[in-house]
């Protein structure tokens, strides 16, 4: 194994200066579930790990005007412990409270999820639902993307060298609106998703004022179902408008064959999990708790 | 390669250790500071048998680089009992035979004890997914689950009947 640095970043600009001048051989050190891992069986080799631990902003939920600001490398434990967080976004918070065993919980961070890129992270279907956006730290300043925009495929995102992923920014919502997160796997717990599926509305009485519809597993990143949302809009989630927003799903799935699935199985499934995700957001909307998973 | 030098407590100790910044605190627990409870069971964070806390969080030791340590508490399985006395948790084990070969085990009362700490009334459900990160290959998971069950009953004053 060549020379490895590890380094501990003060800031948001060290840790971007530190990124750039490990010209693409730099990594940051989130929880490192996917980092550590990654080494140990030699598909990452980092030259410098860059760890961002040490920068406040980072691993920190802050709440700004209904807005909740939270760092890329905050611990899934810790985002399971924030009360209001949970009881605004419950099927973000219950997504990323999904990946991994306790003792992954304790390190893992949606931001390390998302930047793994996996088509199959629990989270970001979610996010994507929610309309997190992901902000970004570089060498030429600050930008922002939607969660959607961030991932380029399977093991890849759009940040270029010296950009980091600093937070996600969880908008404003208000009473009349929830969130759902379903994946399906094979077992109960500890395994990856086979599809999953994210769905937030916003409700006006019993119709549907606004909807994000998203699914993960089925295609090189996780979709945002543009489709699926319009069929939702204007309906009360009667039978007719599920079956055309899960068509809009099925439609949306360019999913691969492998152990975990088929193609034709994980299609159908995205519509099944759908019509699922859409009445559990409804019920919380309606005070009615779901434990979702458990 | 430069060793990193660490200042870490461990088990309510000052330590210091020098480390490659790639060996895991797994690694230095066990090869430097001859601390072999914790064990290695798959170096991939799926089995639990590395299961330290640091500051209180429960986390594999496997997974975490050990220079990451620095100036945190590092709690493992040799600073659970009081000298000769044993955790509840460690007693109700050796009586409920909660262990077979016992190379899981010090995870499991890592665990165990992480979860009391947390929620000192947990569901059997809870319990159980609370754990699911520990794999037990021998005993299985029955006994495990009616130990920490009991010295939770325990624990709350309230015994098990």
């Amino acid at each position: 194994m060549s020379e490895i640095q590890y380094r501990v970043a003060k800031n948001v600009k060290d840790a971007c200066a530190a990124m750039a001048a490990a010209k693409g051989k730099g990594y940051i050190l989130a929880g490192g579930t996917d980092l550590l891992v990654q080494m140990k069986s030699g598909t990452r080799e980092p030259g410098v790990i860059v760890d961002v631990k040490k920068i406040p902003e980072m691993v920190s939920i802050v709440e700004k005007n209904g807005a909740f600001t939270v760092g890329a490398a905050t611990p899934a434990a810790v985002i399971g412990e924030h009360k209001k967080l949970k009881k605004t976004w419950p099927g973000v918070v219950e997504a990323i409270n999904l990946i991994g065993s306790t003792q992954v919980q304790g390190r893992a961070s949606a931001g390390g999820n998302l930047c793994n890129a996996s088509p199959a992270a629990d989270s970001v279907p979610a996010m994507v639902a929610a309309g997190v956006v992901a902000n970004i730290a570089g060498p030429k300043g600050k930008r922002s993307v939607p969660v959607e925009k961030f991932c380029a495929g399977p093991g890849k995102t759009n940040l270029k060298t010296g950009e980091i992923l600093v937070s996600l920014t969880f908008p404003k919502r208000g009473k009349d609106a929830s969130d759902a997160y379903l994946r399906l796997i094979p077992r109960t717990e500890m395994d990856i998703a086979v599809v999953g599926c994210g769905v937030s509305l916003t409700m006006k009485g019993d119709t549907v004022k606004d909807a994000r519809v998203s699914l993960g597993a089925v295609a090189p990143t996780v979709l945002l179902v543009d489709k699926a949302a319009k069929a939702l809009i204007g309906s009360k989630l009667e039978d007719k408008a599920l079956d055309a927003a899960a068509q809009a799903c099925s439609d949306a799935c360019t999913p691969i064959d492998d152990k975990r699935g088929t193609i034709r199985y994980r299609t159908k499934i995205a519509g099944v999990l759908l019509k699922r995700a859409a009445l559990i957001a409804r019920d919380r909307i309606n005070g009615i708790e779901h434990r979702g998973h458990r | 390669m430069a060793k990193i030098h660490v200042t870490t407590t461990i088990n309510g100790s000052a330590t210091e250790y020098l480390c490659d910044p790639n060996q895991t605190l797994l690694d230095v627990l066990r090869d430097n500071l001859g601390l072999t409870g914790s064990k290695e069971g798959c170096g991939s964070g799926d089995c639990g048998a590395c299961s330290v806390t640091i500051n209180g969080r429960l986390v594999c030791s496997c997974l975490v680089l050990a220079p990451e340590a620095e100036g945190q508490k590092i709690n493992t399985i040799e600073g659970m009992a009081q000298g000769e006395k044993l955790h509840p948790l460690q007693k109700k084990f050796v009586e409920m035979a909660a262990l077979q070969c016992g190379i899981c085990t010090p995870g499991f009362l890592i665990a165990s004890k992480a979860l009391l700490e947390k929620n000192p009334s947990p569901t059997e459900t809870e319990v159980r997914y609370w754990l699911a990160g520990n794999l037990c290959r021998c005993t299985g998971y029955d006994k495990i689950i009616s130990a920490v069950m009991e010295v939770a009953a325990e624990m709350r004053g309230a015994p098990n009947a």
